[in-house]
């Protein structure tokens, strides 16, 4: 590839970018509430998407458990303004507890790797899910957890909250993958061993970039709850939630954080356009899913690189 | 007669805890796969078996016969749709190859799941016991029929072992877990000796899904549980260790087990997770784990 046409392609991509950014900015003057709602949470979702793909697809670590971050940061801000904090202090609090708990997590997590990495994870999620059901009196529960406050009741609000949300973290992810910081990152999950004889310190690299997801999934899930009104173990914490997060950045092409949240956001839209056929939605949406990763391994992102080179 | 009762109960749990993780283990030790489409492969047989006894008024025996076929077919499925193709993908890195086949088995596990809970929905399904009658051991009224699963169980692990240790196909299976490439210059078929992991895996979560089913029932729900549990087993033994997952397997059993009778039934998967987490961080390699 030439560096002109790298630059043709990078100015096209740019286009499409803000061309695509143009029509979610004006989405609020023609389409309904009902439509800004699920998009709302498909935004949420699209920041949990491109804090997993942050720590999947540049530092190679499967992450099992984003629901652990996410539950962490949308409970403590839950708990805080049920004892009357206000919503600003509960939405830092919940970024906080959830590095908080990424840090606990990770420090030991990260000696290990491959599928015990993943299980640690994952098992940090049952284990929140199972504090969240024993402490019920405090927590809610199964039932949830009423907040106090709510980010806003108008629709158009609440989808300018997320949508600039979503913007805001994708960019800081964004430029962080582009960076010195995600080579590295990139060069440790790919070869451990050589990225180290370099030099960089690994565990350092992955340590941050685990932070950096935690911050993110953190703030994110408590901005959610704030949005639903409620913090229930079965939108922010079950094993099931951390699975779609999962899908939706596989789906939509790893290694490239865009890709995620365009993932989440055909996931969860695809999820309420099949809502007519039941329980069925998700036998399709994610047999969906798996082809893509069978037929197109890079996600959507590759289909859509793939048909602009042939053109 | 508490201790007696928790004695009879964990034993049974655990090995079904067992033959439950024997197989996921024994897959991952001889072609490196962890099939993530576990706990759907055990629910599919657990209502293959419903559907035959109750649908069809069948005998419990011709059941779970019909249900241990449907747990093969489920895991040639398995393999064949989704497994190999990403396995012979080219596309794929070579060193993402495991998590892909993570992915793609988890997303299949969860398509059988929900095409059970849409066909013959989610609540659990309980088959007849393959022997009715109570009997008392130690003071303590005992369904027979909880015995006889402790006896199936051990019955089909000990033909497992000696399969792999004293048959020649056995140990093509064992070879092929240490040094695979040295078979294929011995001019064995890899994929064949793959197609017979698949084999012995779908009979042993077949057979495992059936009893789950005369025992506690079973429901599509819980699949994503009996997968988690049997992850979580086999690692605390030692990924690809048979003995280590069934030594694993009877820790978690009754630590269950004690923690449901003695404190709470709620806090019943406490205990084991937190072991788990230790063990994990401790020792990762697991119990009994090789390397």
């Amino acid at each position: 590839m030439t560096a002109s046409f790298r630059d043709r392609l990078a100015s096209r991509q740019l286009l499409i970018a803000l061309l695509a950014l143009a029509v979610l900015l004006t989405l609020p003057l023609w389409v309904s509430a009902y439509i800004l709602g699920v998009l709302t949470i498909a935004y949420y979702f699209g920041v949990f998407a491109m804090s997993w793909d942050l720590l999947f697809g540049f530092a190679n670590e499967v992450n099992f458990g984003p629901t652990f971050l996410i539950g962490s940061g949308a409970y403590a801000a839950g708990l805080l303004n049920s004892q009357g904090v206000p919503l600003w202090a509960c939405l830092i609090a919940g970024a906080v507890a959830a590095l908080l708990g990424g840090v606990v997590l990770a420090v030991p997590a990260l000696r290990l790797t491959g599928p015990y990495f993943g299980l640690a994870t994952l098992v940090a999620v049952l284990l929140l899910q199972q504090f969240i059901i024993i402490f019920a009196g405090t927590t809610g529960g199964e039932i949830g957890l009423t907040m106090n406050d709510i980010l806003s009741t108008e629709a158009t609000t609440n989808y300018w909250y997320a949508l600039a949300f979503m913007i805001v973290s994708g960019v800081i992810l964004l430029v962080l993958s582009r960076s010195p910081v995600g080579l590295i990152l990139q060069a440790s999950g790919q070869d451990r061993i050589g990225a180290s004889a370099l030099g960089f310190n690994v565990v350092k690299h992955k340590l941050a970039a685990f932070c950096i997801s935690a911050v993110f999934s953190g703030l994110a899930g408590a901005m959610l709850v704030f949005y639903l009104g409620t913090a229930s173990v079965g939108t922010v914490v079950d094993v099931a939630v951390g699975v779609q997060v999962i899908i939706a950045a596989v789906l939509g092409g790893r290694r490239t954080i865009v890709g995620a949240a365009i993932g989440a956001i055909f996931l969860i839209l695809a999820g309420e356009a099949l809502r007519p056929l039941g329980q069925l939605s998700t036998f399709v949406v994610s047999g969906v899913a798996l082809l893509v990763i069978l037929f197109s391994v890079d996600g959507l992102m590759g289909l859509l690189r793939r048909r602009r080179e042939e053109s | 007669m508490l201790v007696v009762q928790i004695l009879i109960d964990g034993f049974a749990i655990s090995a079904l805890y067992g033959l439950g993780a024997v197989g996921f283990t024994l897959m991952f030790g001889v072609s490196g796969v962890l099939n993530l489409a576990h706990g759907a492969t055990m629910v599919v047989a657990a209502v293959t078996a419903w559907v035959v006894a109750g649908q069809l008024a069948a005998s419990p025996w011709i059941a779970a016969i019909a249900g241990t076929a449907a747990g093969v077919v489920m895991a040639f499925a398995t393999y064949f749709l989704v497994v190999r193709p990403i396995q012979r993908s080219k596309s794929v890195p070579e060193t993402e190859k495991e998590i892909f086949v993570l992915t793609g088995t988890l997303l299949w596990g969860i398509m059988i799941q929900e095409a059970v809970a849409y066909f013959y929905t989610d609540t659990p399904k309980s088959v007849r016991p393959l022997i009715s009658g109570v009997m008392q051991i130690g003071g303590v009224r005992t369904p027979t029929n909880e015995l006889l699963i402790a006896v199936i169980c051990w019955t089909v692990i000990g033909l497992l072992w000696l399969l792999v240790n004293r048959s020649k196909a056995g140990k093509v299976l064992l070879a092929a877990s240490i040094n695979p490439r040295g078979l294929t210059v011995l001019g064995f078929e890899l994929s064949s000796v793959y197609l017979s992991v698949w084999a012995i895996y779908g009979v042993l979560a077949g057979i495992a899904g059936v009893l789950l089913a005369t025992f506690l029932g079973a429901s599509s729900a819980q699949a994503s549980q009996l997968t988690a549990s049997a992850f979580s087993i086999v690692v605390l033994g030692g990924l690809g260790s048979v003995s280590g997952s069934l030594l694993a397997a009877y820790v978690v059993g009754y630590l269950e087990t004690l923690t449901a009778y003695l404190i709470s039934p709620t806090y019943r998967s406490v205990p084991a997770l937190v072991l788990l987490v230790l063990v994990v961080y401790v020792r990762p390699r697991g119990l009994l784990g090789r390397r």
